[in-house]
């Protein structure tokens, strides 16, 4: 042992690199070898080069409040493009003086979602909150009973046609998904056919060519003298698009519950629509959540194609705010504001789907 | 399971089963219920239209097709004039798409893995920034994201009189960007052929070496050899043909640009747009493929004396690509599919051109029906095409 001790080798050893505090982190992250080095170094570069020139633009030398014409002297950021439009790029064409309805109903949609976040709250008084929510919010919206005016759904536009078309249009589907994901899993084949054909014609096609069929071709499919309102059409267009979407997540969902699960059904004597109920939906539908809440996320942002056909929403009315002459040359501006909105939405929305994934086990 | 309720359901009939208790009468109802409701609300549909149509005496059919357009278009990839007919029209804009698409998804799918390799680094500066990026650009629709881009090229970019050159021959300014070509000569048509000569010749090459290998345990450096080939063919073509080098530099002309290479504004805000939000998600996928292979693997292999790019090459990437090909398919229809937004910025594709066609002729029906089914067909040749790879490259089991 001593002699090993001794041993020459054993004195030279160097102490061990430090691999804690900040020295050590970056040692360990950003310096590890040469070529990190180098890379770490170039990325350094590049964002010394950017970033305080953003900034300057950003925040120093740009405009909150001012007007058009002192926007055009100052060298930085006109935010004043989105301040100075920003009832019009929120609420479109609703009624000037009437604008706080819908501004309350947002407020209740983000509040009731902030209240739902707690998985402890998911229960069946939950499921008459959202229906009573979503009524009365409807009726805010539309208005009619005493003290509130009716407002015309051509005059709805802005963030809340944004939030109602994803919102229905996910509520709607989501059935419709389920039964078209169902009928795919089913043995009947007349009926698995339909299910097939459905989803595969519709996935395959751009949800644009939907839109269009919805504006140009809804209006000839209907008897004489019955009108759809656009925005319905356009809705119902969103509702059969986004169907197909779910019927394939929730078809990964049945497949991967265990043939042990329906046997044990139905030797306990169950049948197809009490075994579904009762034992394989529930099941199934846990183990989606996080696709389905990706589903959610892209039908928000999928919303925003109703430009294209013509309707109001956020998209439109920064555009109709951009095509003022005064307004023109800041563009940038207005799509970064409204970038920003969308990106909250989603990211929180996706921020949820991994908090819920944690939470769930699945 | 309807099925598995059969089998009793058929043994018990002898015992007076009700007609409605029976599984069998109960799926032979259901699907004619089903496919009674289905037909019935086609033909309620059809009634309606052809109605429609006859009030507003719409004339229906493709023979508007061979009728003379009227309307120009921006960027043809074939001759095209206002004098030719809506079907060569929505060609036109077929092969835009096209275009867009296959240039589209080639770059997407090179940043995509850049990105994806760049969130999995050990340099934390990197992989922090690619995962800001990914969640950025996820987050934002892409429609939103093109009309950005074109804004910026509108607004950023000078007028043609006032053009960046950053090169000398190259311009940049809000009517596109400019570069010099070589003058047409003898000598590309050459290199272009000695590169299909290069091609093939690659891919007997990987055969013999395969096969080689499998014989005789030699490994033959293919990938040196390959690279060597595919720039050496053409190059010794061009030189042997008489190495031209005549350019064709774009010049000024009026308000203009003339000659040269030329790449619109519509373009290149929808190629920024699409390639920049799709290589997000591939990135996210190229992840998860690396990922789902358990570190054991390359351990494995390197204890067994591969050398680290053969371990890549060997045994890491053939098992990410099983996991990773799937989703990569569906992510290339989307960029596919999002190229219809062009529609939204003015470069003309299938969708704008068949939108102006509607909207010039009436024929919605069959102005939305061209459109459905020339996407329909990309996607299951797409899809035909990976499925078949997957197919060959999928996990053979017991």
């Amino acid at each position: 042992m001593t002699a090993r001790i001794a041993s020459p080798d054993v004195e030279d050893l160097k102490p061990p690199v430090r691999s804690t505090g900040i020295l050590g982190w970056l040692r360990a992250n950003l310096f590890n070898t040469p070529l990190n080095s180098i890379l770490t170094l170039f990325i350094l570069f590049c964002l010394y080069k950017t970033i305080p020139s953003m900034v300057q633009w950003a925040f120093v030398d740009s405009l909150w409040l001012s007007d058009a014409e002192a926007c055009r002297e100052a060298d930085g950021a006109c935010w004043s493009v989105v301040s100075q439009n920003l009832r019009f790029i929120l609420f479109g064409f609703y009624p000037y003086d009437l604008q706080w309805r819908p501004a309350l109903a947002i407020a209740m949609l983000i509040g009731l979602f902030f209240y739902s976040r707690n998985t402890r709250r998911w229960n069946r008084r939950l499921l008459y909150l959202w229906a009573a929510g979503l009524l009365v919010m409807g009726i805010l919206m539309h208005g009619g009973g005493p003290g509130l005016p009716e407002v015309e759904t051509d005059q709805w536009g802005g963030i809340s046609l944004t939030l109602l078309l994803s919102l229905f249009g996910l509520t709607a589907a989501y059935p419709l998904g389920v039964l078209l994901a169902l009928g795919r899993r089913s043995e009947l084949p007349a009926i698995k056919a339909v299910c097939v054909v459905y989803i595969e014609l519709i996935r395959g096609v751009p949800l644009i060519s939907m839109l269009f069929m919805a504006s140009v071709m809804f209006p000839l499919f209907l008897p004489e003298g019955i009108t759809i309102n656009k925005i319905l059409r356009a809705q119902a267009a969103i509702i059969l698009f986004t169907a197909a979407y779910i019927a394939e997540v929730v078809r990964g969902g049945l497949q991967a519950i265990p043939r042990g699960q329906y046997e044990a059904a139905e030797s306990l004597g169950l049948d197809y629509p009490k075994t579904m109920r009762l034992i394989i939906l529930p099941q199934a539908l846990k183990i989606v959540i996080p696709p389905t809440v990706s589903i959610l996320i892209s039908a928000f942002k999928d919303t925003s194609l109703v430009v294209i056909i013509g309707l109001f929403d956020l998209l439109k009315t920064t555009q109709v705010t951009l095509s003022n002459p005064a307004w023109i040359r800041f563009s940038a501006e207005a799509y970064l504001f409204i970038a920003a909105l969308y990106f909250l939405g989603c990211f929180s929305m996706s921020n949820f789907s991994r908090y819920l994934e944690k939470e769930l086990k699945t | 399971m309807p099925a598995a309720q059969d089998r009793p359901g058929g043994t018990e009939t002898s015992q007076a089963v009700p007609f409605w208790r029976n599984p069998r009468n109960r799926a032979v109802v259901f699907q004619a219920v089903t496919l009674l409701l289905v037909f019935s609300a086609g033909y309620y549909i059809f009634v309606n239209t052809q109605a429609n149509l006859q009030r507003q005496s719409i004339s229906t059919g493709f023979g508007f097709l061979n009728r003379e357009a009227g309307f120009g278009i921006g960027e043809a990839l074939i001759r095209y004039s206002a004098a030719d007919s809506y079907a060569r029209a929505l060609l036109i804009g077929l092969l835009n798409t096209v275009k867009v698409a296959s240039i589209g998804i080639l770059f997407t799918l090179l940043l995509g893995v850049v990105i994806g390799v760049s969130r999995l680094s050990r340099n934390w500066l990197l992989s922090r920034l690619a995962a800001a990026y990914i969640e950025v650009v996820q987050n934002i629709p892409v429609l939103l994201q093109l009309f950005f881009w074109y804004a910026i090229f509108h607004d950023v970019l000078p007028s043609p009189r006032e053009s960046i050159q950053p090169l000398p021959g190259v311009f940049f300014n809000n009517r596109g960007f400019y570069f010099p070509m070589p003058a047409g000569h003898a000598a590309y048509a050459w290199a272009a052929a000695a590169l299909c000569v290069a091609v093939v010749s690659n891919g007997l090459l990987r055969r013999w070496a395969r096969r080689r290998q499998e014989r005789t345990g030699q490994l033959f450096p293919f990938w040196p050899v390959a690279v060597i080939l595919q720039i050496g063919l053409p190059l010794l073509a061009w030189y042997l043909a008489g190495a031209p080098t005549a350019m064709n530099v774009p010049e000024l002309k009026g308000f203009n640009f003339l000659g040269g290479f030329s790449l619109s504004p519509e373009f290149s805000a929808l190629l920024i747009g699409l390639v920049l939000y799709t290589s997000a998600f591939v990135a996210e996928i190229v992840r998860a493929g690396i990922q789902a292979i358990p570190r054991g693997q390359s351990e494995a292999a390197m204890s067994l004396g591969l050398k680290s790019n053969l371990v890549l090459s060997l045994i890491i990437l053939p098992q990410a690509m099983r996991v990773i090909i799937p989703p990569l398919t569906s992510q290339m229809l989307n960029l596919t599919k999002n190229s219809s937004l062009a529609v939204a910025i003015g470069y003309p594709d299938l969708v704008s051109v068949a939108n102006t066609t509607i909207n010039q002729t009436g024929q919605a029906i069959e102005g939305v029906l061209i459109i459905m089914v020339v996407y329909l067909m990309l996607s299951l040749i797409t899809s035909a095409y990976m499925n078949w790879y997957n197919k060959k490259k999928a996990l053979v089991e017991r």
